[in-house]
């Protein structure tokens, strides 16, 4: 089922009627997701990702803005009529109910022609817990299964009615490293088997490149960037963007351009066509670092972090927006750990340059 | 040189702790006495009304009346039990009065049948009422939006600083004062408002039982109590219920009221206990033969025309009455025990 959000925006109105201060968690925002696809929906904390979740649910009605399923307008449809399927962040299990119980809990509301029987909704069950690999759990309590066991109790919650699309929030968010891990490839695989057009929150954006077919960034309730997380990683539109994905993070610089060349400090490092004088800042991926003693960028090296194939090397630059100016280079360069300084050349589609007050990307020519 | 020191700091400190340790052990032991021996006096204060009133209703009167009263029956008295329990008709009929039944028995004026099946009346109805109101209330104070939620919550909260006391009177008034709207409308829901005609009488359904059920439907403290049970459930478990299209009633059942049941179980056998305890509100309300309560009736019986009371069998009575509340707190002491904690605020 593909998705599609129209100028959605929801405004929360202020507590307190005098100061204003209303709160707009969600603004402008449209984009449609393909049917059947996996979209991660990414941001820091408090940027609106839970809201427009709850919006397409259907439980947080927009302030304005449409969103439709298909061709089907579903903004004034009540939650139970969209077909939707939710996993909360703390996965809402009801405590009193087994797993069975739990999972049979959705089935029991549907009425009409949809009504099942005892026997049909046990089958289903059965179906669904099969499916995130719990059937064998069917008769315990919530308080009895481990925090990955109850989050698949979530999903199989959510996927038994066979919703037309799966919303997740941060359904990792409990987890530890070793089960996010595992779990994440457990949700894309479930998610590959059923078909079904899912969005997941995170503001993890590791969790969200690795599993997600096309990542949303959002920044208080605007959206960023729309795309395949490599396109994104690649190709940022402004310098929130580049900053909020990679790890390591994205190395920022005060910088400017010259008569076609890009200084960072007093460092000519790049040709760059095309882009008028001005300040700017610039952002090197880590891996567009190559030590070069003929590079043009000097840095103050501080110390080398061995990590097997690759080494991190951490060195600062006084025209660096960060304390420290991290690479990551090939274990093969031989780098002199107890030299003063390290001289890189960059590759240059991995340098981007934002103009200093928007922060959006300026695009230049390699030359 | 520095080992040997050290060792013998080690020795040092074994010693200190085994001291310390056995030290510990002795006050330890010393304390479990003394908490022993105070919980088991206290046991004995608190168990002795009971253990006199067993004894006492199995005395004769003449023992009951004697000046140093006997710890221990000199003569086992059954009768006054079986005097109350078996009705002076049947035991004439069956010939067992002087044996089973003692002759005293025919003027009895204990009627433990209509007392008690009165009491279960009130008591039954007045909890199941009161819990529907109860979990209802609490359940808009704690879910729904409404306007004026807040304040109306607080109102009644402000509610439970007016002494009980004070209410009696306005409620007396109203459930008394004659051709009143209380008992015009409950008296006349007794007959239907005279629809099948003016003799027709729905049992029980009149306006002194209303007067001893209706004042007491509403309790602000068991609303709040419930009301702050039910804010503790996670308000996401209400929005994955609303994705799955469960209505909010069905919500209360399937998932508020299961989780809240401990608390419902304990404002239960609170409530139930309070109906068959109270004594005052039945006597100015409802003290004739029809209506009259088991503590009011256990009160005026065993009275003989010069004003005497036969102890012994009143104690008998009391003995009978107190059982079935004996066994309630038997079974559900967990429950009791809970409700009583949280409603300690109270007093
Ligand atoms: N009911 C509400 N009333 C007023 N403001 C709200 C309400 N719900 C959310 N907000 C505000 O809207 C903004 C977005 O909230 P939202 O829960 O969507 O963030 P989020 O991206 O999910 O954050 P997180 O990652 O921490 O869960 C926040 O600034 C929040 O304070
Ligand atoms: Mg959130």
């Amino acid at each position: 089922m593909k998705v599609e959000l129209q100028n959605l925006t929801k405004i929360f109105p202020s507590r307190n009627k005098k100061s204003g201060g209303e709160v707009t968690a969600v603004n402008d925002f449209t984009f449609t997701i393909p049917d059947g696809m996996l979209v991660g929906l990414l941001g820091p904390s408090g940027c609106g990702k839970s809201t427009t979740l709850y919006m397409i649910s259907g439980l947080q009605k927009p302030s304005s803005g449409k969103i439709f399923f298909g061709d089907e307008d579903v903004t004034e449809l009540s939650p139970e009529n969209r077909g939707v399927g939710l996993v909360f962040q703390n996965y809402a299990l009801y405590p009193h109910l087994t797993v069975k119980q739990n999972i049979m809990f959705p089935l029991q509301n549907l009425r009409g022609t949809d009504k099942l029987s005892k026997q049909e909704m046990q089958e289903r069950a059965l179906e669904a817990a099969k499916l995130v690999q719990i059937d064998e759990l069917m008769d315990r309590k919530p308080s009895e299964l481990s925090g990955g066991q109850q989050q698949r109790v979530a999903i199989a919650r959510a996927l038994v009615k066979m919703p037309r699309v799966l919303l997740l929030d941060e359904p990792l968010s409990n987890l530890d490293a070793r089960l996010r891990l595992q779990t994440r490839e457990e949700i894309r695989r479930i998610q590959k088997e059923t078909g079904i057009t899912t969005v997941f929150v995170t503001h993890d954006q590791e969790e969200a490149m690795s599993i997600s077919d096309m990542i949303v960034v959002m920044k208080l309730g605007v959206l960023q960037q729309i795309g395949k997380p490599q396109d994104i990683y690649d190709d940022p539109t402004n310098l929130f963007v580049a900053k909020f994905l990679g790890t390591p993070p994205i190395n920022v610089f005060n910088g400017k351009v010259e008569n076609g060349t890009l200084y960072i400090g007093n460092d000519a490092v790049l040709e760059v066509g095309g882009v008028d004088d001005q300040p700017v800042w610039v952002g090197i991926r880590p891996e567009g670092f190559t030590p070069d003693d003929n590079g043009a960028l000097v840095c103050k090296l501080n110390n080398v972090e061995v990590m097997g194939r690759d080494v991190s090397v951490v060195s600062t630059h006084e025209a660096s927006a960060n304390p420290i100016v991290r690479s990551i280079v090939n274990a093969d360069n031989k780098i002199d750990v107890t030299a003063e300084n390290i001289k890189y050349s960059l590759k240059p589609h991995k340098v981007f340059i934002f103009n200093k007050e928007t922060e959006e990307r300026i695009y230049f020519e390699v030359k | 040189m520095e080992n040997n020191s050290n060792s013998s700091l080690k020795v040092m400190k074994e010693k200190d702790i085994r001291k310390v340790a056995s030290t510990q052990k002795v006050a330890k032991v010393f304390g479990q006495i003394l908490v022993y021996t105070f919980l088991g006096i206290m046991a004995l204060i608190v168990l002795f009304p009971f253990y006199f009133m067993i004894i006492s209703s199995l005395k004769s009167l003449e023992e009951y009346r004697l000046a140093v009263p006997t710890l221990i029956p000199q003569s086992w008295k059954f009768q006054n039990y079986t005097d109350i329990l078996i009705p002076f008709e049947m035991a004439e009929a069956n010939g067992w009065v002087g044996t089973l039944v003692s002759p005293e028995a025919a003027t009895n004026d204990f009627d433990l049948f209509t007392l008690f099946r009165n009491t279960m009346f009130v008591g039954i109805v007045s909890t199941i009422l009161s819990l529907v109101i109860t979990v209802l209330s609490a359940f808009a104070f704690a879910r729904l939006n409404f306007k004026g939620k807040n304040a109306l919550f607080a109102a009644l909260l402000g509610t439970m600083m007016i002494p009980g006391e004070l209410f009696t009177i306005t409620n007396y008034a109203t459930v008394m004062t004659k051709g009143g709207w209380f008992p015009t409308f409950f008296n006349g829901l007794g007959n239907m408002f005279g629809l099948f005609g003016p003799d027709f009488r729905i049992p029980f359904v009149d306006s002194s039982f209303a007067a001893l059920i209706v004042p007491f439907l509403v309790s602000v403290f068991y609303i709040y109590l419930l009301r702050q049970n039910f804010l503790q459930i996670p308000n996401e478990l209400y929005l994955a219920a609303k994705v799955d299209g469960t209505s909010d009633i069905k919500y209360l059942c399937k998932v508020m009221i299961p989780l809240a049941l401990p608390t419902i179980i304990s404002i239960t056998i609170l409530k139930m206990m309070g109906a068959w305890n109270s004594y005052m509100w039945p006597r100015l309300v409802a003290n004739d033969d029809a209506h009259r309560l088991i503590t009011n009736g256990l009160r005026n019986a065993f009275n003989d025309v010069s004003g005497n009371t036969d102890y012994p069998r009143q104690m008998a009575a009391v003995a009978l009455v107190s059982l079935p509340l004996f066994l309630v707190f038997i079974f559900f002491r967990k429950y009791i025990m809970k409700g009583v904690s949280r409603s300690g605020i109270k007093g």
